[in-house]
């Protein structure tokens, strides 16, 4: 099935959000290409629908955008008509019914957090079909296939905000290097029942981790040519 | 009734001089005639008690139910006409499942409380209709917990401890504020709203009568349903032999 | 109407595009409604694999893994395709996900329905499984399925319920059912015993064992299916579905191979 509109805008995205005690942190990396032409590289994708909820978007940026739009106004008129800001939980519902109902028009796949007085933090994934699911840390976009087995060794309950957003930013930085369809920056968000906290990690200062062998230089390989050696075989 | 003959009372889309819709106003008249209903709010739950007049001998017992279930954990008790009540029962699923389809959650009673006010009160801006005649008792546990909401003809609403309607609701609300409602199990509310709707009954002007009681609670792992027959039976009792120690 | 000349095929005389007007760049491309039709079917996203299910002794009983794919990606491995509808039904789920959620929503509606009319019948399984036919046929006949293998387990009024549904609308019943690799992998397994015994020779724990066994090999040969599962069973005293649970497996025959064919050492 082809996914994107001819000459779409593309959010290859890593995205990522985890939930830690007292909130949420939410993450992203900052690409978005047409292609293989970066036609913005420090896009923002964590976007606001209501004041303690957010969503990352990837997929089609006009598809997400256009999405995060209505929700951003459905949840308006929900704090209206009820006089209570709406849970993280009614705002992910509403994600939900939008990208299943028009599941053959759009592309689109969106993580909800945030933090609300019933249920405290909580974190929703909604894949391309459409379907909903609770999760303690999700991950998306193209970046997030690269990094699933990092998260299974690293992730632990019981974190704290500065573990929770250190665990966000490796990710990301992990994801954003071995995929070409991200990269740029790292926006997060810390989002507890006190605000929502916008932190930047600048792409000359992203956390690094093994980048391949230190690749020397022609004249200094010729005075140091090693002699072929024999491949171990296995026993 | 100084309004009869002034031409302002036909339709409810018109004022009166000094303010009033007095097709309104005769819809109340339909409630107080209708027989009494009431609704407690305690501790732990809901309880819901209609007495039910029976006009005639021949009707089936049980039927023509006054108290009626909107979602698995709302109920509503109608005073006034009976088929206005099935009418904005029914209007009051449909919204229940709207909002739980739109939120994927059990509604709170205030959303659907909210949404029959304005229902109720558009009927009474158009020529073309006539307000509901009925006053209705709506009952919940939800989120927040145990919830009362009475909803007028004018279609405004409030939310209560305890509510009655209909022809004995004066004594009734005397009786409820009595109670420490906050402080009763529910188990304890339908003895006492049993008790309450025997004691109103006024049978020398009506004779007949059938309770019908409804609770939503722990016990019914907070679904509305009808109370048990056993459970009935021992309050009706105790109503009955607190009503002859009364007389005596 | 097409008003361009030059597509109406090839002049006959000069009388028509003679010094060729419409230069090729600009003529407007040449447009077939017929050639390429609408695609409507979708293809499912995130998916669940098989469903099992006989009947024994008490009722019937269900098993189904907790794996989400999402194409050989195990995306989500903490996700219920057993679901209890009423009281007397358990209806497990195959296929995409999102469809299965949709489902239980309206089922859920459907329940409350029926419990709003406080008329004293609750809906049971095989009244259940012919909303839930018509709604799976219904979708199939405009072209746009819910993508889902179902099989509807029920016990109401002493008897036990057990059939099957998927998104073609096609249906039937049997003693023992299951959906997807199951259908080729775990049914003969079953089948064996269950034609040898009948449902109402098998006892509940054997009618578990059954079911462990094939989950087993299941996780043995299925490629989308993960060794985390649940198993619920409806029987007099109602719906029951177990928290997850997995199975022991054998692996230790491995370490003596060695090559695929002559190979020693």
């Amino acid at each position: 099935m082809q996914r994107l509109k001819a000459g779409e805008v593309n959010l290859g995205t890593s995205i990522m959000a985890v939930q830690f005690d007292k909130g949420v942190v939410i993450g992203a990396d900052s690409r978005t290409t047409t292609g293989s032409y970066i036609a913005n590289r420090v896009t923002d994708k964590l976007t606001q629908v209501h004041d303690r909820v957010y969503c990352c978007r990837s997929g089609s940026a006009a598809d997400t955008q256009a999405v995060a739009d209505i929700v951003h106004y459905y949840l308006q008129m929900y704090t209206q008509q009820s006089g209570i800001p709406p849970p993280v939980h009614s705002a992910a519902t509403l994600f939900q019914k939008l990208c299943y109902e028009n599941k053959d028009s759009l592309s689109a796949g969106i993580i909800v957090a945030g933090w609300d007085k019933e249920a405290g933090p909580s974190v929703y994934n909604i894949p391309l079909g459409g379907g909903l699911f609770r999760q303690p840390w999700a991950i998306g976009g193209s970046g997030s296939t690269y990094v699933y087995g990092y998260c299974d060794a690293t992730y632990k309950e019981g974190w704290g905000e500065a573990e929770t957003v250190e665990f966000v930013k490796n990710t990301l930085s992990l994801a954003m290097s071995r995929d070409g369809s991200s990269g740029g920056v790292i926006r997060m968000a810390v989002i507890t029942e006190e605000g929502v906290q916008r932190l930047f990690v600048p792409g000359n200062e992203l956390p690094r981790f093994w980048e391949g062998k230190e690749v020397i230089g022609v004249d200094q390989e010729k005075q140091s040519q090693p002699q072929a050696q024999q491949m171990e075989v296995e026993v | 009734m100084t309004s009869i003959g002034t031409g302002y009372d036909l339709s409810a889309s018109t004022y009166s001089p000094d303010g009033r819709i007095f097709q309104v106003e005769y819809a109340g008249k339909a409630v107080e005639n209708s027989g009494t209903a009431i609704g407690l709010r305690v501790k732990d739950g809901v309880v819901l008690a209609v007495e039910k007049l029976v006009h005639s001998k021949l009707l089936v017992p049980e039927a023509n139910r006054r108290i009626q279930t909107i979602d698995r954990h709302i109920g509503m008790a109608t005073a006034g006409l009976l088929a206005d009540g099935r009418h904005l029962a029914n209007r009051a699923r449909d919204e229940a499942q709207n909002l739980r389809d739109t939120y994927r959650t059990p509604p709170t009673l205030k959303g659907v409380a909210d949404r029959l006010g304005l229902y109720v009160q558009a009927y009474t801006l158009y020529s073309s209709v006539r307000p509901f005649g009925i006053s209705s008792i709506l009952g919940a546990v939800d989120k927040d917990g145990p919830v009362l909401y009475v909803i007028e003809p004018s279609g405004i609403f409030y939310g209560y401890h305890g509510a009655a309607v209909g022809k004995g609701r004066q004594l009734a609300k005397t009786e409820l504020e009595k109670l420490k409602l906050s402080e009763l199990t529910t188990r304890e509310a339908v003895m006492e709203a049993a008790r309450i709707i025997y004691l109103v009954h006024d049978d020398a002007k009506d004779k007949e009568f059938e309770l019908e009681m409804s609770w939503i609670g722990d016990e019914t792992q907070g679904r509305h349903l009808a109370v048990p027959d056993d459970l009935k039976k021992e309050a009706e009792q105790k109503a009955k032999d607190a009503l002859e120690q009364f007389e005596d | 109407m097409d008003h361009f000349p030059t597509n109406w095929g090839r002049p006959r005389n000069d009388a028509v595009d003679a010094y060729n007007t419409y230069p090729l760049h600009s003529r407007p491309v040449h447009h077939d409604s017929f050639a390429d039709g609408v695609q409507r079917t979708q293809q499912p996203i995130v998916t669940g694999t098989s469903v099992l299910a006989i009947r024994y002794k008490d009722g019937v009983m269900m098993a189904a893994d907790t794996l989400a794919s999402y194409g050989s990606l195990a995306r989500f491995k903490d996700v219920t395709r057993l679901h209890a509808v009423g009281d007397y039904t358990i209806l497990g789920a195959g296929g995409d996900m999102s469809d299965f959620q949709y489902l239980k929503s309206v089922l859920n509606d459907l329940i409350i329905d029926e419990f709003t009319q406080a008329d004293g019948h609750a809906l049971g399984p095989s009244e259940i499984f012919e909303v839930l036919s018509g709604i799976m046929y219904g979708r199939r006949s405009k072209f746009n399925p819910l993508w889902n293998s179902l099989l509807v387990g029920g016990f109401k009024d002493g008897k036990s319920f057990l059939a099957y549904v998927d998104l073609l609308g096609t249906t039937y019943k049997d003693n023992a059912i299951a959906t997807g690799y199951g259908a080729y992998i775990a049914l003969p397994l079953l089948r064996e015993i269950m034609d040898a015994k009948g449902p109402e020779n098998i006892s509940e724990e054997e009618a578990r064992s059954m079911l462990t066994e094939s989950m087993k090999v299941l996780f043995y040969r299925d490629a989308r299916s993960l060794n985390k599962f649940q198993i619920g069973k409806i029987t007099a005293t109602g719906v029951e579905i177990s928290d997850a649970i997995s199975v022991p497996t054998e692996w230790a025959f491995a370490e003596k191979i060695r090559g695929y064919g002559a190979q020693t050492q």
